[in-house]
This record gives structure tokens, sequence and C-alpha cells, in this order.
């Protein structure tokens, strides 16, 4: 009889572990929303302007929460069971996989909010050291010998992606479509690449704090910040061209259903394009949709031509297989080193 | 079963023992296997021979070997100076021997990349020498190409950042090992030896040295086993270029960041193979030495 006493002992431990995971938590008045790194600031001024709104409206309180990281490592960790009620990410592929891989919300997400799901926009802008020794013009200069380029790992990085998109755009209208001329540029650019962090914010801190690097390609949002937290030592220099980033939002919708909240998530996500979220997107360095708000911070955001990434790459899909998978373009530079 | 044994309840303590060892490694480890076993053998053999995991295969094997080695050499410096000396602060030092263990990864590993970088205290005469060192000799091929990235960025962002991080992380389980071993060694067998006409050295070498080879392994086992294992740090400090600094659980996070679980799997699953060949054949030499020791 002895020899049954661990399997009685293995049995109560499973019989542990299978009651602890009924105690999912019931959040009544809360809403998770899990974004990417650089929009730390902006939620955190949205939150109590919504929270305001919310009391006006309905008299009751709403407490929401906030998570930041990488945008595919959150992504991720909502597939993976963080049970976000609204996800704000910095592509729609991250979105894209929180359906295809988990089917938390519908395929047709991004036709549920008006301007592709974004109510905000921005783009991707060099970063130089004061008075911009190296002169740094455009895409063109990125590939010069003898200068260093500060980006992330495309792989790693949802910014990264779009900083190689931008690249890639501006090479494909200088080289008229001709992709031996395209992939060697892209190789030169990626031979002044001396550290390829694994986010966004690693790239900042080693171009700002590490001061290694010539340029840094950047959300034009993050360069803002780091003029403002590093005063008096780099300038933002706009190319010729870049392209048009659309940092996506969505409810992830079998969550909120679950914790009761679907109403209050989407009015999160509505008020995100009302006049006064718009404003505060524009003081963080995002660019507004709303025309006129938007113009209202168009000296500090100024015009330029911007591709896009269903015009110019075919959508977010067709871009992650063309370039960044497994035996994509950007593996294709690093083999051809 | 009959057999009385000094504690009782042999039954229940195999029992949580089993429990415990599956919930903890063997079920984790035997759905990674699953998971990695869901892709053919033709796919296995291309995510593994790609020439990127190779190159960060060989990077990750041969600088945790080199810094575990490193490790057991300072290892054996420190442990020596903490267990047979006795001066003020010998305590302090002693805790402080703990903290790569305590320290989050990821601090450790801006930490470095900020002191060894090329702005950095010890990173600026680095950076400095090997410019020198780059201008005066004008070393070719591998080497050259190393001199010209410490000049530029100090010691970070090469191969030798990574292999620092190594050595700070794997450092502690050298010293924990051998402390226990050399406290217990005693005066009188270095006395002994010495009246039987034996030299400094040769006391060393031939007395004291085989008593703590078996310590000695088991640290550079276990630092050898953190090392390749280690993410934290390295990224920080490493610089992350394919097919020069990039380490192989990068590029397991990488597949996993592109929703490539089974790929990320696959990768984890040969980098576990591989580990488990090596420490196997570790211990087995330990066992060797043990019983020639005896």
């Amino acid at each position: 009889m002895k020899a049954s006493l661990p399997i009685i002992a293995l049995t109560a431990s499973l019989a542990f572990v299978a009651a602890c995971r009924k105690s999912a938590p019931a959040a009544g008045a809360t809403l998770l929303n899990v974004s990417y790194d650089p929009t730390r600031e902006f939620y955190a001024d949205i939150n109590v302007a919504f929270k305001k709104q919310w009391l006006a409206d309905h008299g009751g309180t709403l407490e929401v929460r906030q998570s930041h990281g990488g945008s595919g490592k959150q992504a991720r960790s909502v597939i993976d069971g963080l049970e976000a009620d609204v996800v704000t990410l910095a592509l729609a592929g991250d979105i894209d996989a929180l359906h295809k891989e988990a089917d938390l919300l519908s395929a047709d997400w991004q036709a549920k909010l008006p301007d592709n799901s974004a109510p905000y926009t921005s783009t991707i802008v060099f970063v130089v050291r004061k008075g911009n020794p190296k002169a740094f013009k455009d895409w063109s200069d990125l590939g010069q010998p003898g200068v260093q380029v500060i980006t992330p790992n495309p792989k790693t990085s949802g910014g990264a992606r779009w900083n190689y998109l931008a690249a890639w755009a501006w090479a494909e209208k200088s080289y008229a479509k001709d992709e031996t001329k395209i992939l060697d540029y892209m190789t030169r650019l990626f031979k002044n690449v001396p550290v390829l962090a694994t986010g966004a914010r690693g790239s900042t801190t080693t171009f700002a704090q590490g001061k290694i690097g010539d340029v840094l390609l950047s959300w034009e949002n993050e360069a803002w910040l780091i003029d403002k937290e590093f005063p008096g030592q780099t300038e933002v220099v706009y190319p010729s061209i870049s392209i048009l980033a659309e940092p996506p939002v969505a409810v992830v919708e079998k969550n909120a259903a679950k914790h009761g909240t679907t109403a209050a998530a989407a009015a999160y996500l509505k008020f995100l394009y009302t006049d006064e979220a718009q404003d505060l997107a524009g003081k963080h360095f995002f660019r507004p949709r709303n025309k006129e708000i938007a113009a209202k911070y168009a000296a500090k955001l100024p015009a330029l031509p911007m591709v896009t990434i269903d015009g110019t790459f075919g959508g977010w899909t067709k871009a992650q297989a063309t370039h960044f998978a497994d035996g994509g373009t950007f593996d294709r530079i690093y083999s051809a080193r | 079963m009959t057999k009385r044994r000094v504690i009782p309840g042999f039954g229940i303590s195999m029992g949580f023992t089993i429990t415990y060892m599956s919930a903890v490694i063997l079920i984790p480890l035997a759905v990674l296997f699953l998971k990695a076993a869901g892709v053919g053998w033709a796919e296995w053999r291309v995510l593994l021979g790609s020439p990127r995991v190779i190159a960060a295969t060989r990077l990750t094997f041969g600088l945790s070997a080199a810094a575990a080695g490193v490790s057991v050499l300072l290892g054996l410096l420190v442990t020596w100076v903490l267990v047979r000396y006795r001066f003020p602060g010998r305590r302090l030092l002693d805790s402080m021997v703990d903290l790569p263990f305590a320290l989050p990864t990821a601090v450790a590993g801006i930490t470095l990349t900020a002191i060894y970088g090329k702005t950095g205290w010890i990173g600026s005469h680095i950076a400095h020498t090997a410019a020198w060192v780059r201008d005066t000799w004008h070393p070719a091929g591998w080497l050259g190409e190393q001199v010209a990235s410490w000049a530029d960025f100090g010691a970070v962002y090469s191969p030798l950042g990574i292999f620092i991080a190594l050595t700070f992380i794997g450092f502690p389980f050298v010293v924990r090992t051998l402390q226990p071993v050399m406290e217990d060694l005693g005066h009188e067998i270095e006395e002994a030896a010495a009246t039987l006409g034996a030299g400094r050295f040769t006391v060393f070498r031939r007395v004291i040295l085989p008593l703590l080879v078996p310590a000695l392994v088991t640290g550079f086992t276990l630092a050898f086993a953190r090392a390749i294992g280690e993410y934290g740090s390295v990224i920080f400090i490493s610089g992350n270029l394919p097919m020069k600094t990039e380490v192989l659980p990068l590029l397991i996070v990488s597949q996993l960041e592109q929703f490539n679980y089974q790929a990320a799997a696959v990768i984890a699953a040969g980098m576990l193979t591989i580990s488990f060949i090596l420490l196997f054949v570790i211990n087995l030499l330990q066992r060797r030495l043990d019983w020639q020791n005896r």
C-alpha cells in the first residue's frame, strides 16, 4: 500500500493547482490598457482626463490601469493571458495577432473606429548631435561610409520595423523599385549600425546616454522627448520622405465581455478622438487626426511626404512576411555582409 | 520496503519530490520538446542549421566556457583571500560576492554597459588603449576587427562585452562552491607536506589543488550553465549584431516576438540538448576525479 502514497500526494497537489485556477478576478469598474513604450506619459494624462469625463457622464468612478513595454511583447502577453480590456499598440500587425493567435477580437477590428482605428499618428525622423556635425539631410546620408546609425532590431522591436520600412520606402522611390539597388542601400545602411538594441527605448538610451552613434532613427514623439530630456544636445532632422505610422487601438472584445467592461472600453477609445484628447496627443508630440488641432502643432510637427503601410507595402501581414520573417529582406542583408 | 529509515515517511516525501520535480522541471521541459516536435525533421535542420543559429551557438557556448574558466581562476583567488586571511572588511567583502545573485540582470547589464562603454570609467581607458594599439600595430583579421571595435566603443558591443557580463554573473558560483571546501581544509596537511620537504608551489599543486578540483569543477559547471542561458544582462552589453554578437537566448526571444512559438521551441530544445550533454560529460568527469582522489 505504501507505493500508493506518492500517487496520493501527486493527485492532491494537482487538485490544489486546479482549485487555484478558478479565482479569476472580476474587476468591476477597472480598465486595463496594454500599450507600448513611448506612450507612457501620454496615457497617464489621458486617463486623468477620461476619468473626469466618465464621472460627469455616468456618475461613477472608473479606474484605468496601464501596462507598457515593447509592442510585440505586449501583444504576446495579451495572447498568453494578460487580461487587457483595450490595447493601444505600435502597429496593426500586433493587434492582428490577437485575432489570429487567440481569437480575442474579430478580424474586422480596424474598421470599428475612424481613421483605421488610429486616433493619432506619428512618423520616423532623424535625431542628430547638436549642430548636425555630419550634416545629415536625408536617407542617402545614412548609407555613406564613416557614419554610425542607431536603430533597434526589427525582429524584436515594432519601432524598428517602421524605421526599416521608412528607409526602404525612400530607397524604392530613389532607385525606381530596382530591388538589387534597394538591397544594396539597405546593406550599406545596416553596415553602419554598430548596435541593434531589442527595443526603441534601448536605442534611445544608447544614443542619448551612451553617446554612441551619429544619428538615431526614432519615433517623432520620442525624438522630441529626447530634446526635452537632454536639452541642447540633439537636433531633430526631417528627411525628404518618411512613413505614416498609425498606432492603432482596439477593444479586446473577449476580455471586455468577460469583465463586463465593453461599454467603458469603447467609451475610452472613443474619448481618444475628442478635442481634449487630440490636444493631449499633440502636447505629447503625436500627430492629432483632428485637422484644426493638428494645425496648432504644425510648427513642431511639420507636414512631410509620407508613405503608408497599406499603400506601399500592401499591409502589415505582407510587409512582415517580405521583410522581417525568417529569410526576409532583413535576414538577407545580414547574410550578405 | 521494510527497512527502517532515519527519516520516516519515505512515501510522502518521495511523492512530493516527484510532484515538485514534475511541476517545476519535467512538465515544462516536456511541453517544450512537444512543441518543438510539432515541426518536421526538415524544418529542424533548416532552423538549427542556419548560419545565424550556428554563429550564435558558437558564440554562446564558447564565451560561456571562457567566462566560466576565468570565473574559476578569479573565484579561486578571491576564495583563498576570504578564507585564509583575516583583515578588516572581510565580512563585507564576503557578502559582496553575492551581489550578482541578487541584482536584477538587466540592472547589471545597464551598469556594466555604462562603465565599460566608451564614455565610462573603465571603457574610456580601454578605448584609448585599443586606439593606440590599432594605430601602432595595425592588427589584421579577427583581432583587428575586435581592436577596432574596442577603440570605437570600449569593451561593449563586442564579444568582450558579453564575456565581461558572463564573468560577472558566473563568478559567485565558484566562490560559493569553493568556500566550504577550503574552510575544511585546515593547515595541517600543508604543514605535513612542508615538513616532508615540499616547496610552496609543490604544496599548492600537489596537495591543495587536487583537494579543491571537485569543487572547482562544480563551480565551473554552475557558472557555465548559468552563462549559457543568460539573457537580461547580455542584451544590453552585446550589441546584438547577427553573426557577430548575437547570443542564442536572443534568437529564441526574437522568434517569440514574431509569434513563432515552434521555431523558438526548436532552438531552445537544441540548446538544451547541447547543454545537457555538456553538463552530463562534466558530471562524469567529476565522478572520475572524485574517485581518483579517494
